[in-house]
Parts: structure tokens; sequence; C-alpha cells
């Protein structure tokens, strides 16, 4: 993504030169107003039916003429009604808790996976690294679907969870509610998440690992550091931009994640995406879905403000 | 020494074990789609009549039409937005509400498309109540497959266009060049590859794209994934292991010929440019 970008580039002459007068208006005009009206607009529809009464049919309106004057028939209910219910505070609350989960398991396999692509032969990078982005070209849906296949009864991961003895341990530890039964459970759900979204989280990890500087590395041990110190206090911390970017990749898609719980999920993973889908069109209650969109956009707007801001300090900051 | 064998052994476990684990999936789906037992576990010889099933299941055929046009009209769509408004990012530096255009071109690829998705359907449904237009079908769901599309193609575009030596613009100017001459023969050739990239990334994007169809179709308008989807949400499906394999090879057989057309593009440009200064 362009965001790790440095877009510190002058403006150079060159290019105020070559903006026609009369182009430019449409060259800015087209797609900006195809994005107010696409994309802001939508926004601020979402926002208003959020706080509207729920009609028969489709929302009353917000602004009513009435006794000769201009009234807002605003209603928070909405949000009021889904701090209160356990299924929304919920389905909110696991949502962030699977991405959470979801994002420290990337980090641990995908860490020492970026690590070693890193320290490979240089000839055999490129061809490491179009692995990786290979998956990004199968599409979601049927890389979820593969897992079903794989660890439903009749699948050979599940022979082989089963034959090792390793679901009782899960059973054990809440990630599966009886031994054997894999399919459906917060544990299938994590293993599609942390399938589909790995490469996301290398990627951004082998891009800072395979730019350090390996004289720092030698420089840590010529000063009688261990490798695991050095490891620890010299490439951890010199890859801290690899890390956040990959968590923030990983994290954000996961919480409004909705292909994956829909088909390896069970009922007891209920997460955010879905509710809205239910709210919308099972009870067709427009005000309820557009609040909790609602509450989904702040909980991915603050992640990505964190980010934002990690990002400017890191850029103005010394190297 | 010890230690560094021991390192080098578990760095090649680690990415074997790491490659094992994205891809064996996928494979074992293809190896699925060949198994003439239903179900996957027993092996009952090798069949090719999943595949032969595939040829008379019209559901599909009519959705993979439908995606292919949608995904088409998509990357057509989004590679001409996305060169405007990377043009109006890089090259318009001043211009009102740039801040608020430089955030909405890149808020899709942030957003949940449940979010975009959502507040789409629900403006169109609006707007569909006021004035009649647009019905739910095949222009909704290119309307949202454009807007995210858009995002994608202006990062790519985008990326190039900064990195564009502005020297070739200023030698066409200096040289007599018209403004638009410039524009047309040589800052678009230049920018060409990125949006050809643009194009097959937003085909793609269109193609797979579940959550933004299954929120804006209506009926009559299912495209491919969303008929996979609805019979994956089922059970296991021998029909769509088979269709999954004919996907990924396709998609597999044409990313590979793309990046090999563009990597000898760039070769030859590479090595244009090696001749051109050196005389």
């Amino acid at each position: 993504m362009s965001t790790t970008h440095p877009t510190n580039n002058a403006p150079t002459p060159a290019h105020k030169r070559v903006r026609t007068g009369r182009g430019g208006r449409w060259v800015v005009g087209v797609p900006y107003v195809w994005l107010v009206a696409f994309f802001l607009l939508p926004f601020i529809v979402v926002l208003k039916i959020s706080v509207s009464e729920m009609g028969t049919v489709h929302p009353k309106d917000l602004l009513v003429w009435k006794d000769g004057g201009l009234q807002v028939m605003g209603d928070l209910g909405h949000f009021a009604a889904m701090a209160a219910d356990p299924i929304y505070l919920g389905s909110a609350l696991r949502s962030v808790q699977y991405a959470a989960i979801t994002t420290v398991l990337c980090l641990a396999i995908g860490y020492p996976f970026a690590y070693f692509m890193a320290r490979a032969r240089k000839s055999v990078q490129p061809l490491l690294l179009m692995l990786v982005m290979l998956p990004f070209w199968i599409s979601f849906l049927l890389r979820a679907y593969a897992w079903k296949g794989l660890l439903s009864p009749e699948g050979w991961a599940h022979d082989l969870i089963v034959g090792l003895g390793l679901d009782t341990l899960m059973a054990w530890l809440g990630m599966i509610p009886a031994p054997g039964q894999l399919m459906n459970t917060p544990f299938s759900l994590v293993v599609g998440m942390v399938y589909t979204y790995l490469p996301f989280m290398i990627l951004p990890l082998y891009g800072t690992l395979s730019k350090l500087d390996l004289r720092l590395l030698e420089a840590a041990q010529d000063l009688g550091a261990t490798p695991w110190v050095t490891f620890w206090r010299v490439t951890v911390p010199m890859s801290q931009a690899g890390i956040i970017a990959g968590s923030m990749l990983v994290f954000i898609p996961c919480i409004g994640e909705y292909v994956i719980p829909e088909l390896l999920g069970g009922p007891e993973t209920l997460m955010i995406g879905r509710v809205i889908w239910d709210e919308l069109f099972f009870n067709n209650d427009w005000p309820r879905a557009s609040a909790l969109a609602v509450v989904m956009i702040l909980m991915v707007i603050v992640p990505l403000a964190l980010f934002r801001k990690y990002q400017a300090e890191a850029q103005e900051g010394p190297r | 020494m010890i230690i560094q064998r021991a390192h080098a052994w578990l760095g090649r476990a680690w990415l074997a074990a790491g490659f094992a684990f994205l891809f064996l999936p996928i494979l074992s789906m293809m190896v699925y789609s060949f198994n003439d037992s239903p179900i996957p576990n027993v092996w009952r010889g090798f069949t090719l009549k999943w595949y032969q099933a595939l040829g008379s299941d019209t559901a599909l055929l009519a959705g993979l039409w439908l995606s292919l046009k949608i995904a088409f009209l998509t990357a057509c769509g989004a590679v001409v937005l996305g060169t405007l408004a990377a043009f109006a990012l890089v090259r318009y530096r001043r211009f009102r509400g740039r801040t608020l255009f430089a955030g909405m071109v890149s808020a899709p690829l942030v957003m949940p498309e449940v979010v975009i998705g959502l507040s789409l359907l629900l403006t169109l449904v609006s707007l569909q109540r006021s004035i009649g237009v647009p019905e739910r079908g095949m222009l909704t769901i290119w309307l949202g497959h454009l807007l995210v599309g858009m995002a994608y193609a202006t990062v790519v575009i985008q990326a190039r266009l900064r990195d564009l030596p502005p020297a070739l613009e200023e030698a066409a100017l200096d040289l007599g060049a018209r403004p638009h001459q410039v524009f047309w023969l040589v800052t678009l050739p230049m920018v060409a590859q990125s949006m050809l990239s643009a194009w097959l990334l937003t085909f793609t994007l269109s193609l797979d794209d579940v959550v933004m169809s299954n929120f804006l179709s209506g009926p009559g308008a299912t495209t491919m994934p969303l008929v996979i989807l609805s019979r994956a949400r089922l059970g296991l499906n021998p029909g769509v292991n088979a269709a999954a394999t004919l996907i990924v090879v396709a998609v597999g057989v044409g990313v590979a010929v793309a990046g090999y057309l563009i990597a000898r593009a760039e070769r030859r440009r590479a090595q244009e440019a090696a001749a051109a200064a050196r005389a």
C-alpha cells in the first residue's frame, strides 16, 4: 500500500507547466464528483439512517416540517440498545477478539518466516517472494472453502488432528466444543483467517527485514551479544515498522470479515459483519444495521489513526 | 558453527512448513476435484465427471458470464477513474478539498467491504424509491466494484506516475510539443504499463468479490462467487472443487502470462534507455 511511501517530493516547475488549464477541471472534477456521489454521500446516508426512527418499511425522515418549523426527529436509541444488548456488544467484542488472535498468530508464524526468507540466498528470494504473493491471486472464498474440505470429518487435516489426539487438548482449551468436532468452531474460524491473512503479514515484514543493515548485527555480536540478545535487542526493534504495518493489514480487514466466518465459523463465533447482514436482510431494520456499521467504522478508524500517527512520527524522527 | 547449522535447518524447516500451510489446502482441493468419490477422504479413482457436470451447470455458467461482464466493465472503469485520480493527486498539488479527495480515494482500501456495501445499498435503494432507478442487479454490483477497484487502480497508477522523471516531459515541452501532445505521446505511454497492471488487478478483484456483490445483487443477478458461496454454505460439493480448480488454473496462467509480458516490456524499455544513454 502506498502509505509506506515517503511523500516528500517537492512540486517541480515542469509539473506546473504540463497541467493544462481547462483539462485540469475534468481530471480533478470527474473522480471527485464520482467519489462524493458514491462514497461520501452513502456514508452520510448511513449516518443519518443510524439516528433515524424506523418506519413500517423504511426509515422516517430525519427532518420534518411540523408546526411551522423544522424539527429533528432523531433517535439515538439504536446505539443505546446496542450497548445494552449482549448480541450486538458480544459480536463487536468477538470481532475484535478474533481479529487480535489472528493478528498475533500471523505475527508468530509470519515473523520467523519473513526473517528466514530475508536470510535465504539472494538468488532464491525472488522465487520465495513470488510464492508468498501467489495466494493473493486465489479468491478468498475458495481459500476459505478449501479449509472446509480439510477440517470437516471427511478431510485429512481432521484425521491428522484427531489421530494425533490434539483435539482433546483443543477441547480442553475451549477452541472446539468437543473432541472430534473441528468445523464451525472458533478453531476453524481462526485457522481460516490466519491462512487467508498470513501473506499480508509476511510481505511488509520481509520488506523491512530484507533491508536490515547486516553490519549492525555483526557489530552487536562483536560487542559480545549472543544471537538471542542480538535478535531481540537489534533485529526486532529495527523491524518495528514492518511489524506494525503487517499487524494493521491483518487486524483491520479481520474486523470486517464476512465470508470466512460464514463458511468456517459457527453459532458461537458470530461476528459483527454477519450481524449487520442479518439486521438488514432478515429483520429489515435499516437503522440498526446502519448503527452497527457506524460502530464498525469506529472500530476500524481507531487503530488506523494510531497507525497513521506512528507513521508520521517515524518519518519525522531520526531513522 | 553448530548454532549456525541449526539456524539454517530451522530456517528451511520453517519456510517449508509455511509454504505447506499456504499451498496444501488449495492443492488438496484440486486433487479432490478428480476424485471419483464425493467424500474427500475416500479415493475411489480418477475421474473427470465433476468437470463434465460443470458443462451443464446453467446456474454456475450464467454466474460466470455475469461475473466476467462485470469484471471487464469494472476494470475498464476503474482504470479510467484511477488514472484521472492519480493525475489529480500527483500533478495537481493544490486544489480545493484536496485532503478530502485524497482521503476518499484511499478509504475504500481500508473500509470493511460490509460497510461500503451496506452504505451504497441503502443509498441506491433510497434513490430507487424516490426516482425509480437504479434497479438492483448488474448495474448496482458494477457501481460497488468500481468504487473499490478505483481505489486499487489509483494506488497502482499513482505509484508509477510519482516516480516518472520530469526531465522527459520537460524535454518534450522544450522541443515544442503542445501540452496535450506531451500528455498523449510522452506521459501516457510511460504509465501505460501500470494501467495494464491496474486493469488486471481490478479485473481479478471484481471476479472474486463476494461481499459487495452479496449486498448489491438483485433477483436474477447472481455472480459466480455468489453461486459458489451459496453451495459452499450447504457443505462440501465436488462441483465447487472442480470449478475452483479451473478458476485457480485460469487465474494462475493469466497472472503468469501477464507477469512475463510486463517483465519483457520492462527489460526492453531498460535496454532502449541504456542504448539511448550510450548514443
